[in-house]
């Protein structure tokens, strides 16, 4: 058997007070490459080991301030050039959103690099073991024991000298150290070694096909997804004609939706259509809903074309052009029902009286945005 | 426990005396001059000193509560700060004369035509107002009377029982005192704009109250510390707690400030966005932008290493940011109601003059009659022992 090569020399001791006496005077003897071990923080520690402050603060600092930039830079990709969706009206870039985000990611890799970089740091990476591990000493000082060891890259190193000082501070259990010998038979490609690496992904990647795909769907993990009954776009066993959907009888008619007659003819449309509906604050009100929800998407909510869309889309006209105040109602009627130039109809999706509503709204609109001289002398 | 009592030189209190009458003098001439705009900067004023004193005593439960030792030697400078607990309510009194003119909702007949209104007047009427106010700060004073006149006692009778009397009171306290925070902000600031409410706002004044309790703590306890008023063991160790303590507050504070602004963002509602564009118009927008550089930005990179954190000037320096801070978060939660603009001229100056000076009488006479660290307190020892 070769010689081994020695890690450390190692003292063991009963207190606290001890421990922090000790770390003390060895650094007063000049040491300064050992290391204490104890079950848990001993306060002052610091001081009495002489420590700089750890690397680790900056490395968590610098990790930190990388997983903020990636967040805030691959969120603004995300939703400015890869998928840019308008949500709530807001604009792309919208920093408010990307704050919880990025400040999960900054905690999330600041405090997994730390912990990744403290392992590296201390098991020297790429050794993925430590010396200590498995000694006496380390199952002793993570119980009750406080231990203290000086490696042997200290400049003053030396075996027996150590054994006496640790002995005079009073230490117990005195050892010698040994590093591990790094095992020399191991080969990486290993039948047995492949053969766990297979297994274990196999049974992985089945299991979780199995329960993602299978499992979730058995009963009774599927409640109620499962029902017997007809489903749109699902093949009918009841009709012959084997649509689940039925669709209505010839020439039906749904409530508020009469076809529009004047399809395509605006100018009798003009002359014949008057507005049924009489001016009262809730038939405005009915109007200003409507409006609101589908008209101001293009034409603004106050009917100025100035909406979201302008720069995105043929420029929405506004409605307070002299053109449109001239229009009778059933001209505006006429467009909204008929739709104009790129606007489509809007007969399947607003009922015949909103639609009139929807022109008296406009009318005030038009009103409140031309207003003469007369109409704050009456509104005293 | 050898420990010599050190009087505090007699400038001390005169500068404060020469504070209060120059505080006096500008808050008279600002009254008289403009008693509308003299009332809002009364109302920052209070909020304003609510904060150090209430937060200082909230201060002296959490250490009872959490049975911490390493604020144990510096408990005195908190429970001296909370002595200014009386003047806070007397700063109120001129309020109460012009609840007409800071409050819509004293107005009845702008009441008797908003449905909203109708609906808080339960809540938001004069009487039970007047009321609250003065439950409020009867309850806050006893419990200072309770917590302090246990801790002078055991300074001469070594009595260990008054330590678990305290931490009993202050069990009692903490839930007494979250409540009292939130209503006093709900009523002396978000009622000035009655149609708004934010369910965090609370919440967000207990922070701020915390952070200038812990504020005005610091800078106190370091600076004595430091000539020698203190104990010769208080240490990098004790303010390096405080430091601490600081910089998580600090991002408390954020936290809370994000959340309550980005949720209402992110709603979009009118009825609460409004109180945000009140505050992000008229150069508005500037004080907005000041309060996070100087409440959130200059103490967190302050703060943010150890060393910092230890170093008795730097932590003097953030202290007193993060008092200005929270005098400018008060002014930026009420001046907006009282003016379309942003504006400062010597209106703004004469409360917190006068607040630093009743602070520092207050101080200079507490400190006069009691020791400047609990003597008979059974934690003391290791509390001076403190490492981290």
């Amino acid at each position: 058997m070769e010689e081994k090569k020695i890690f450390s020399v190692a003292a063991l001791f009963d207190t606290a007070d001890e421990i922090t006496r000790a770390a003390k005077e060895t650094t007063a003897a000049g040491y300064t490459k050992y290391d204490v071990n104890t079950p848990y923080p001993v306060h002052g520690m610091e001081k009495a080991m002489n420590l700089k402050p750890s690397l680790l603060g900056i490395i968590a600092f610098v990790i930190g301030i990388g997983g903020v930039t990636f967040a805030v830079l691959f969120m603004s990709w995300a939703s400015i050039i890869d998928y840019p969706l308008v949500i709530g009206g807001k604009p792309f870039f919208s920093w408010p959103a990307f704050v919880p985000v990025a400040f999960e990611v900054t905690v999330l890799s600041a405090s997994v690099g730390t912990v990744v970089a403290m392992i590296a740091l201390f098991f020297k990476f790429p050794h993925n073991s430590h010396a200590l591990h498995e000694t006496n000493y380390m199952k002793k000082v993570s119980a009750d024991k406080f231990g203290i060891n000086i490696s042997v890259i200290d400049p003053l190193f030396d075996e027996t000298k150590i054994k006496e000082f640790f002995a005079k501070l009073g230490g117990k259990d005195i050892e010698t150290i040994y590093e591990e010998p790094f095992p020399k038979d191991i080969k990486m490609f290993d039948k047995r070694f492949i053969g766990v690496l297979v297994v274990t992904a196999l049974v992985t990647s089945g299991a979780t096909y199995l329960t993602l795909n299978k499992l979730l769907y058995m009963q009774p993990f599927s409640w109620m997804s499962e029902q017997n009954k007809g489903l749109p776009q699902s093949k009918s066993e009841v009709f012959p004609d084997g649509f689940t959907m039925r669709p209505p009888v010839e020439g039906t008619v749904a409530r508020g939706f009469i076809p529009y007659e004047y399809k395509g003819m605006k100018d009798s449309a003009v002359i014949n259509l008057s507005n049924p509906l009489p001016y009262s604050k809730e038939i405005i009100a009915v109007g200003k809903t409507r409006f609101d929800t589908y008209c101001s998407p293009c034409h603004g909510y106050f009917g100025k074309g100035d909406s979201r869309l302008h720069d995105q889309f043929p420029k929405p006209p506004t409605l307070h052009s002299d053109k449109v105040r001239n229009w009778v109602d059933g001209n505006i009627y006429h467009v909204i029902t008929n739709g104009q130039n790129i606007m489509p109809s809007y007969e399947k999706q607003i009922s015949r009286d909103d639609r009139w509503a929807i022109v008296h709204y406009i009318r005030v609109l038009q009103r409140s945005q031309n207003a003469k001289d007369s109409d704050f002398e009456n509104s005293k | 426990m050898d420990y010599q009592k050190k009087e505090l030189p007699k400038k001390f209190s005169m500068t404060g005396w020469a504070l209060v009458a120059s505080g006096i003098v500008i808050v008279v001439v600002s009254y008289l001059v403009n008693p509308m705009r003299a009332s809002f900067n009364n109302v920052i004023a209070l909020m304003f000193m609510t904060g150090i004193s209430v937060g200082a005593l909230v201060l002296v439960a959490l250490e009872h509560l959490s049975g911490a030792v390493w604020s144990t030697p510096m408990r005195r400078v908190s429970e001296f700060l909370a002595a200014s607990i009386p003047f806070v309510a007397v700063l109120a009194i001129p309020l109460l004369f012009n609840l007409q003119g800071l409050f819509q909702w004293t107005h009845l007949d702008v009441v008797k035509s908003d449905v909203n209104l109708q609906g808080k007047t339960p809540y938001l009427n004069t009487g039970f107002f007047i009321i609250r106010y003065v439950v409020f700060f009867a309850v806050l004073f006893l419990f200072y009377l309770i917590f302090t006149r246990n801790s002078y006692k055991q300074d001469d009778t070594k009595d260990q029982s008054y330590t678990s009397r305290n931490v009993k009171f202050s069990a009692g306290f903490m839930p007494v005192v979250a409540i009292v925070l939130s209503f006093l902000a709900i009523d002396w600031m978000m009622s000035l704009s009655p149609h708004w409410y934010s369910t965090i706002f609370g919440i967000y004044y207990i922070t701020a109250t915390l952070l200038a309790g812990l504020a005005a703590t610091t800078f106190a306890a370091v600076s004595l510390s430091e000539k020698g008023y203190l104990h010769s063991s208080i240490g990098p160790d004790h303010y390096y707690s405080f430091g601490a303590l600081l910089f998580g507050m600090t991002n408390f504070w954020a936290y809370i400030a994000f959340s309550q602004f980005m949720l209402i963002w992110y709603a979009n509602i009118p009825e609460e966005t409004t109180w945000f564009i009140m505050r992000w118009t008229g150069g508005w927008k500037y004080v907005s932008i000041a309060m996070i550089v100087i409440r959130f930005a200059i103490p967190y990179f302050g703060l943010l290493t150890a060393r910092a954190k230890t170093d008795p000037k730097r932590l003097k320096i953030v202290s007193i940011i993060i008092l200005a801070a929270h005098l400018f978060d008060m002014y930026w939660l009420v001046m907006p109601t009282y003016s379309d603009t942003a504006l400062f001229s010597f209106f703004e100056i004469g409360f917190p003059v006068l607040i630093t000076g009743i602070l520092i009488v207050v101080f200079s006479f507490q400190a006069k009659k009691h020791n400047l660290i609990p003597i008979g307190d059974p934690k003391l020892q290791r509390g001076l022992d403190f490492h981290l």
